[in-house]
């Protein structure tokens, strides 16, 4: 009885409900904003590393390894404390965004670029011999058979975003985990840390879910 | 069968005499891979109209050749002319490669597509059709090839022989002058052949210029205006179909056509 008072305190819960949606609200705002950047970005940077002019190529490597092997939070801290001693001052939300769209857009160039080359050679050179513009092969040919061979690993670098959006809660932003902590400092009581973990989970379980699914629906087609 | 359907409107009075002005002007062409020289100094030219079939061992820069012809492959060395505008890269080249059709030995069908859309989508884009007009003109090419009932269908669903029909309607599409063909049958089993011979054959009558590399010697006997016997990246010989295959001159055609004939 006692532990259920303290980790599934329903008063507490209800009490705190209010706080604990509205850090859902920044939360997905947060995410789905990030990973709308980052696909944009990922995809420009994809194009270039494959199809942009070879003297830099090794620049958009350099990006892609970069912001893979930083970890988020490094990145976050820095963008947030350290950039505004070059006077670049950034609110807590456009910290977090920047940090998080521009790790997603390397991790998105990756993926984007390992679809692209999976598509076979004779699919470009049926376009060439047709006379299609280098956009309408791309455009309709390339991507959208690229596409469907990145949706899973796509959707589980988009599952990344949305849980690395609890980071923004060093930086004081009033995500879900932020308003989650207030209201438990608020209530002396825990519960609200734990109705915040069954938000992600509600949230993420069926993207999770999602991509076991798609993997298999793809490799069936797949001749 | 299908090929009926193509002669109609030129009277059964055969296909059109090649005619003098070359369509298609090779001069000194060069293509090395490595230290390997594919293609050392060929010279060839085509009259519109001609029917060339392209005969070597593998290896020989047969289909190195023709697909330097729409600059799928970039060369070392020398010029390709395509009815007077050389083939370089730059603003021209798909307005260049949009009058040159190919058709490959692994099809290249686009998958994603029916098989109407695969035939339609390139006039859209490239000719500025409108879509309804491209698909009706599409459905009339499927008919041609004799695939039309497939329309609604994936590429995936089809036989090979089927999809090779289709992406000869494909090429078509774009009303090219001239039509590669780079081993159009060697993916095919053997019994599909024979209705992807049938369909360039038709076309052989209508009057487009035809280069076609494969090892249907059947084929290029009867339908070929003229036999190019490739070896090692240069052209060894060239001759009517039945003074090659009756009496080759060089002897290392004669070996290959034994080779060939003889299995």
């Amino acid at each position: 009885m006692d532990l259920i008072d303290t980790f599934f305190n329903g008063r507490v819960l209800w009490e705190s409900l209010p706080l604990l949606l509205m850090g859902l609200g920044t939360t997905l705002t947060l995410g789905i904003l990030s990973i709308v950047l980052g696909l944009v970005g990922g995809l420009v940077l994809a194009l270039l590393r494959l199809y942009g002019p070879p003297a830099l190529s090794g620049l958009w490597v350099l990006y892609i390894d970069l912001f893979r092997a930083i970890p988020i939070l490094v990145l976050l801290v820095i963008v947030y404390y350290a950039l505004p001693f070059v006077g670049l001052r950034l609110s807590p939300f456009a910290s977090a965004t920047t940090a998080l769209s521009l790790v997603s857009a390397a991790y998105s160039a990756e993926i984007l670029r390992a679809g692209i080359q999976a598509i076979p050679r004779g699919q470009f050179e049926a376009s060439q011999a047709l006379g299609l513009s280098y956009w309408s092969m791309m455009g309709d040919i390339v991507l959208p058979q690229a596409v469907r061979i990145v949706i899973p690993p796509m959707t589980s670098n988009c599952i990344n975003v949305m849980k690395d959006t609890a980071l923004a809660s060093v930086v004081a932003m009033p995500d879900l985990l932020k308003q989650a902590t207030q209201a438990q400092a608020l209530a002396a009581n825990p519960t609200p840390l734990i109705g915040a973990a069954a938000m992600y989970v509600l949230l993420l379980l069926p993207m999770v879910r999602a991509v076991g699914t798609l993997e298999k629906h793809f490799a069936r087609e797949r001749r | 069968m299908q090929g009926n359907d193509m002669q109609a409107g030129q009277s059964g009075s055969g296909r059109p005499t090649p005619s003098a002005r070359p369509i298609i002007s090779i001069r000194g062409l060069r293509k090395m891979y490595g230290s390997f020289c594919a293609l050392s100094g060929i010279d060839l030219d085509v009259a519109e109209g001609e029917v060339v079939v392209l005969l070597g061992p593998s290896g020989s820069g047969k289909s190195t050749l023709i697909r330097c012809i729409n600059l799928l492959e970039t060369y070392d060395a020398g010029t390709v002319v395509v009815d007077e505008v050389a083939v370089r890269p730059g603003p021209n080249l798909a307005a260049v490669r949009s009058e040159v059709g190919m058709v490959f030995q692994s099809f290249n069908l686009f998958p994603h597509m029916t098989v109407l859309r695969n035939v339609a989508l390139a006039p859209i884009r490239v000719r500025k059709l409108a879509p309804k007009a491209a698909e009706d003109r599409a459905m009339e090419l499927l008919t041609r090839v004799g695939i039309a009932e497939q329309a609604g269908k994936f590429p995936g669903q089809l036989s090979g022989g089927q999809q090779q029909r289709v992406a000869i309607a494909r090429a078509l599409a774009m009303e090219p002058r001239i039509l590669l063909f780079d081993e159009p049958t060697s993916a095919l089993d053997p019994e599909m052949v024979g209705e992807v011979l049938d369909v360039m054959q038709s076309l052989a009558r209508t009057g487009v210029t035809m280069l076609v590399v494969t090892h249907e010697m059947g084929f290029a006997r009867r339908v070929a205006d003229r036999v190019i016997f490739m070896e090692r990246g240069q052209i060894v010989e060239e001759a009517k179909p039945d003074a090659f295959f009756s009496a080759p001159r060089e002897e290392r055609a004669r070996a290959f056509l034994q080779a060939v004939l003889n299995h």
